[in-house]
């Protein structure tokens, strides 16, 4: 009783000093991150808003009919062309992240269990062809994939082939060749991240309940990672499916993609809502694509335990 | 059982492990105590196979060890962080060394909960990982190991991480536990009274080399020297000259405390005339009134700690270097003498223990 007496007066105390305090952390932080926020919000939500405006408008030559309408989005889903380049864009972004991640993974877990002292070191030289310019990457495999380039060379010089090959640049597997290796240091940094997290004793305690290196790697190591693959398949994926430099500068006319056709309707074809509605059916696709993958990896996940 | 013949671990020059030998008995509560850093987790990750010793070799069960990968050996491992996998629940936890042994879904089932029975979490098979209380998780990571049935289970510092209460309770139940199963226990420790509290033998090491291996109460009252002694608890130090060696006693002379025989420890190493000797706190007896003993030192009290249930008595003896500490039950009134009283000690001359210097 005495101590529940004497014990109620600080608790109160410490209760009403807290809510004031509390309440101008909150304060003092929102006033922090509310001009980046507002910056964002702005930069972000205004351009997505008249893009949604504007699909559902109608071009009339130099002036724009704002009656509402759903035309674009039939002529969208419906012109076999924008089906064919939508589809072709997500096939070229579904295999670039995939195999981008299959090839990041094994350096990531290099680096991250093998490192030792010079894990640094090795993330350091990975990012060292960032030091170009994109376009610079792009033009050199463009040297390596060319009719004259390093790899038709290269092979003639073997005798595997006797005269230069087409067959390496515009097309599809240019661009997705082009699109890994641009990508590839994206994806190895988060999976680094999530594999240094992984717990170390963890797999010794694996080991010790029997599990060799293989059983180890798929019971606890793969799956305390996917995290990091999860999110490095978003971080590829998702961009790549409106990538627009590539496809344009190795991809030729079988690599063109969805970016490219958007670039038309504003560009040269002058047709903004038409190039809206094609913006906004990537944009919700390329979503919902993403959303079955995690959704895929995770049910997988659960299922291997 | 486990047999670890002239095992030295070396990084560069320095040896964190340096020529140990030792045997484990079958069915033993065996453990390893020290300071930190004197190789008691680099000697148990070498039985365990996650290390392999520089030099030396380890059997267990009468097979030799070496080349023996960590998970081919008849040992499982409580680590001292527990290594739950987070990403599993309990019972897949406990379940997960089971699975490679391929057994009917029902026999699985069955051996979990029992594991689960035996560290008393039944019915939290189904709780995640990651929402457990620490003792919990101690327990879910000895019933991890103990469900693989090990000939060996090595426990690195299991208890070091509960709060006093739990870790006490823990004590008596791995205890019980281990006398249940009639596995072979090897636990790590720097806590002196875990060890004395729970093992059938005892082995103390000091910077990679074993001091003393042998039962609770002997390594506590006939420590083989100094480092041992102190480690193991207070220990009054008096300065001793070797009077006679024979066999098995030794005499010794001594100013507090006269001339003493006592039994000789093991690997008693003679180092010239010096030697020690020692008496516990809690062997030395305050005398009440006008009783007397036939064993007793006279001296004046010059300091005085209350502990509740007893009272550390530092008492100054004429002709010893170095105050006695006295450790007397408040019962008979041992906090109610004052300090710069004069009082009389008696002893047991068989609690006096010669130690080499
Ligand atoms: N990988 C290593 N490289 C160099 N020295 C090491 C390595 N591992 C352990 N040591 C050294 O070996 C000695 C023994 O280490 P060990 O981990 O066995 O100590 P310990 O008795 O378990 O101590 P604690 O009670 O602190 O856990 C220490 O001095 C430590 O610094
Ligand atoms: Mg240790």
């Amino acid at each position: 009783m005495t101590a529940a007496a004497e014990g109620s007066p600080p608790l109160r105390a410490t209760r009403s000093r807290g809510g004031p305090l509390l309440q101008s952390e909150q304060a003092q932080g929102m006033a922090l991150i509310s001009p980046t926020f507002l910056y964002a919000l702005v930069l972000l939500a205004v351009p997505i808003l008249v893009v949604i405006a504007h699909s559902f408008w109608t071009q009339n030559y130099l002036t724009i009919d704002r009656t509402f309408t759903l035309e674009n989005y039939r002529v969208t889903l419906t012109e076999p062309i924008y089906r064919d380049l939508l589809f072709r864009s997500l096939y070229i972004s579904l295999v670039v992240s995939f195999v981008t991640v299959i090839l990041a993974y094994p350096i990531a877990y290099f680096i991250s269990f093998h490192g030792g002292s010079r894990k640094n070191l090795w993330l350091f030289l990975i990012t060292i062809p960032f030091w170009t310019s994109y376009l610079l990457r792009v033009m050199s495999w463009k040297v390596i994939l060319g009719y004259g380039g390093v790899l038709n060379s290269g092979l003639m010089g073997l005798g595997v082939i006797d005269e230069p090959s087409t067959a390496f640049l515009y097309n599809t597997t240019a661009v997705i060749i082009t699109l890994t290796h641009a990508w590839a240091a994206f994806a190895i940094l988060p999976i680094f991240v999530s594999l240094e997290k992984v717990d170390r004793t963890l797999l010794e305690a694996a080991t010790d309940l029997g599990d060799g290196p293989i059983r180890r790697f798929l019971r606890i190591t793969l799956p305390l990672s996917m995290p990091g693959v999860i999110s490095a398949l978003m971080i590829v994926m998702i961009p790549t499916v409106g990538d627009y430099v590539t496809p344009r500068l190795v991809g030729g006319k079988d690599g063109v993609m969805i970016a490219n056709a958007i670039q038309a309707q504003f560009g040269k074809a002058s047709n903004w809502p038409l190039g809206a509605a094609l913006s906004v059916t990537t944009m919700v696709i390329v979503t919902a694509m993403a959303g079955i993958t995690v959704f895929i990896l995770r049910w997988a996940a659960r299922r291997a335990r | 059982m486990i047999e670890i013949a002239g095992v030295t671990r070396s990084y560069g020059a320095f040896k964190a492990l340096d020529d140990t030998s030792l045997s484990i008995r079958e069915g033993e509560f065996f453990s390893l105590l020290g300071p930190s850093g004197c190789g008691k987790t680099t000697l148990l990750r070498m039985i365990a196979g996650f290390d392999t010793p520089t030099s030396g070799s380890i059997a267990i069960d009468g097979q030799p060890m070496d080349g023996i990968a960590a998970n081919r050996r008849p040992t499982n491992m409580v680590f001292q962080s527990y290594a739950i996998f987070p990403h599993l629940n309990v019972a897949q936890n406990v379940a997960y060394g089971l699975k490679r042994l391929r057994l009917d879904a029902g026999e699985e089932k069955r051996r979990v909960e029992e594991a689960l029975a035996q560290v008393s979490l039944s019915g939290l098979g189904s709780r995640g990982a990651t929402e457990l209380s620490g003792g919990q998780r101690q327990r879910v990571a000895l019933a991890r190991a103990l469900v693989m049935r090990p000939k060996v289970l090595l426990l690195d510092e299991p208890l070091s991480a509960l709060d006093k209460k739990l870790r006490e309770q823990m004590q008596v139940e791995l205890r019980r536990l281990q006398q249940a199963v009639g596995i072979t226990f090897v636990l790590v420790t720097h806590d002196q009274y875990e060890a004395l509290a729970m093992s059938d033998r005892i082995a103390v090491m000091f910077g990679g080399r074993i001091a003393q291996v042998a039962a609770p109460k002997e390594i506590y009252q006939r420590p083989v020297n100094r480092q041992v002694a102190d480690f193991l608890g207070g220990m009054n130090f008096v300065k001793a000259e070797i009077v006679e060696e024979s066999g098995a006693s030794i005499i010794v002379e001594t100013h507090g405390f006269g001339r003493v025989k006592t039994d000789k420890p093991q690997a008693f190493v003679r180092n010239g005339k010096a030697a020690t000797l020692g008496i516990r706190p809690e062997r030395l007896r305050v005398l009440w009134d006008d009783a007397t003993s036939s064993h007793q030192v006279t001296g004046k009290v010059v300091d005085r700690h209350y502990f509740g249930e007893i009272t550390h008595l530092i008492v100054e003896v004429p002709g010893l270097e170095k105050p006695l500490s006295v450790s007397e039950t408040n019962n008979f009134g041992a906090d109610d003498i004052p300090v710069g009283a004069a009082i009389r000690l008696a002893y047991d001359p068989d609690a006096l223990v010669a130690m080499a210097d």
